[in-house]
């Protein structure tokens, strides 16, 4: 082996980040232009909402698919008018039972909404717990900083202020859904997304007091959710490089074939400007048609998915 | 594969896994310590969109928004990109809000009379003056409601 000069081998490493600098620089200075389609002007009634009628057929440098998050699905929950129950949640001890990635990243999902459930219903001693279980699913996924020690002091010093309760558990889900998409693993990110889209949907269903099901407001939150399968579909597919992703794909099919069976007309939107408080109203009459027949097979096969990501 | 390519491989591959990880490790910054603050008193919902966008580039985001929630959405772009405008659409491309008509500005409340599946069209404006290299910086979106 012969010896080399170290001022000359600087200097060829130099020389080749310096290229590899100049090629990608010069790469990053493509414009791709993505024009936006004009308003259409007709007023027309919709029955069939899907994430596809919205795409135009160039596409933009980056899509985002983005689901309700564990909290806002468990802030629907409780505007709805919903009763805790907490028989309903995923139990904490269960936490050692999940393994695979896939699992901890459901239950990740899972439990964060159980949290946000629990929080909303100022269940102090579960919003502990379920924060514990979560930080688990999350280190099991390489998530070190989500939820640090820091984290679960501020959350007991602030245990009986709501508003506190739900910024934090906001930041852990923002730390660990941030973490998964700058380390390339935005797999592992939409399933726990998916994890806790359908942790809210089964929390949702099993609250539903068919006696009164024609009243129950959480029946409108659940048709409402046929608005956000064709962006689950989108995400997932988007991928499916992971191998655990298409049996999630399958599920979600399922699924899909019976939200297709309810019925969505919505009029055509129009804005109102609130001049005191500078908000816009989005003005719109929508009407739906799901019978409790497929309410109850739409909740059987929640529970059914459900039940295959819970030990 | 001699030595002097080996080290230079394995630098340079070092040193780009670096700068990607970098890089998106300041969008994270940028959407919790800066965007997140635009939304005040509405509770962050907890999603990360960010990507890092050059002059001109577009990104789109769907999602759903539910009746009687009140909503705002902030559109942040790092210090050194020109303006970022955002258009929210309907199903039917309608566009019923653009930030263009308020002076590019960052946020917009708004509520629902009934649940709708909706679009974001969010483009980085160019600098008047052209460059040879295009700016490019951390875009972040980020959404808020309240809590009743």
């Amino acid at each position: 082996m012969k010896n080399r000069p170290f001022g000359r081998t600087f200097l060829e490493i130099a020389a080749i980040i310096s290229l590899t600098f100049f090629l990608f620089s010069c790469g990053s200075r493509e414009s791709k232009e993505s024009k936006v389609n004009e308003p259409s002007a007709p007023t027309v009634d919709i029955t069939e909402v899907d994430v596809s009628a919205l795409q135009d057929v160039k596409e933009a440098e980056k899509i985002f698919y983005s689901l309700p998050s564990p909290l806002e699905s468990a802030m629907l929950i409780k505007s709805a008018g919903a009763m805790f129950d907490e028989e309903l949640l995923n139990p904490t001890e269960s936490t050692s039972l999940y393994s695979t990635n896939k699992d901890m990243a459901l239950n990740l999902g899972i439990y964060t909404c159980d949290l946000s459930f629990a929080s909303l219903y100022d269940q102090t001693q579960l919003v502990i717990n379920y924060m514990s279980a979560a930080k688990k699913m999350a280190e099991g996924l390489g998530i070190l900083d989500a939820m640090d020690e820091e984290t679960i002091n501020r959350l007991e010093e602030n245990i009986n202020n709501r508003e506190a309760i739900m910024d934090i558990v906001s930041e852990t889900f923002l730390n660990s859904n941030s973490y998964l998409e700058d380390n390339e693993q935005p797999a592992i990110a939409s399933m726990v997304l998916v994890g806790g889209w359908i942790e809210g949907l089964y929390i949702a269903t099993q609250l539903v007091n068919m006696d009164e099901f024609e009243s129950d407001k959480l029946v409108v939150r659940i048709i409402d959710q046929k608005l956000s399968i064709g962006i689950m579909m989108k995400l997932l597919q988007d991928n499916n490089e992971h191998p655990a992703i298409n049996e999630l794909i399958s599920q979600m099919t399922q699924l899909k074939t019976i939200f297709d069976k309810i019925n969505i007309s919505t009029t055509r939107i129009t804005t109102e400007v609130d001049s005191e408080t500078d908000v816009t109203i989005l003005k719109s009459k929508v009407t739906s048609d799901m019978t409790s027949e497929v309410f109850v097979e739409l909740a059987n096969k929640v529970s059914e998915i459900r039940s295959s990501y819970v030990k | 594969m001699n030595k002097i390519a080996k080290s230079t491989l394995f630098i340079t591959t070092i040193f780009l896994a670096f700068s990607s990880i970098s890089a998106s490790a300041q969008c994270k910054g940028f959407a919790k310590k800066i965007c997140k603050e635009e939304l005040e008193s509405y509770i962050h919902d907890g999603n990360y969109h960010a990507a890092i966008l050059t002059e001109g580039e577009e990104a789109e985001l769907y999602k759903t928004f539910y009746s009687d929630q009140d909503y705002r959405v902030a559109i942040c772009g790092s210090d050194n990109l020109p303006p970022i405008e955002f258009k929210v659409m309907d199903v039917n491309k309608n566009v019923l809000f653009s930030n263009e008509d308020v002076e590019y500005g960052k946020t917009w409340d708004f509520k629902l009379e009934s649940s709708q599946q909706l679009k974001l069209v969010v483009k980085v404006t160019t600098f008047e003056q052209t460059s040879d290299a295009p700016a490019s910086g951390c875009v972040a979106i980020m959404f808020g409601f309240k809590v009743r």
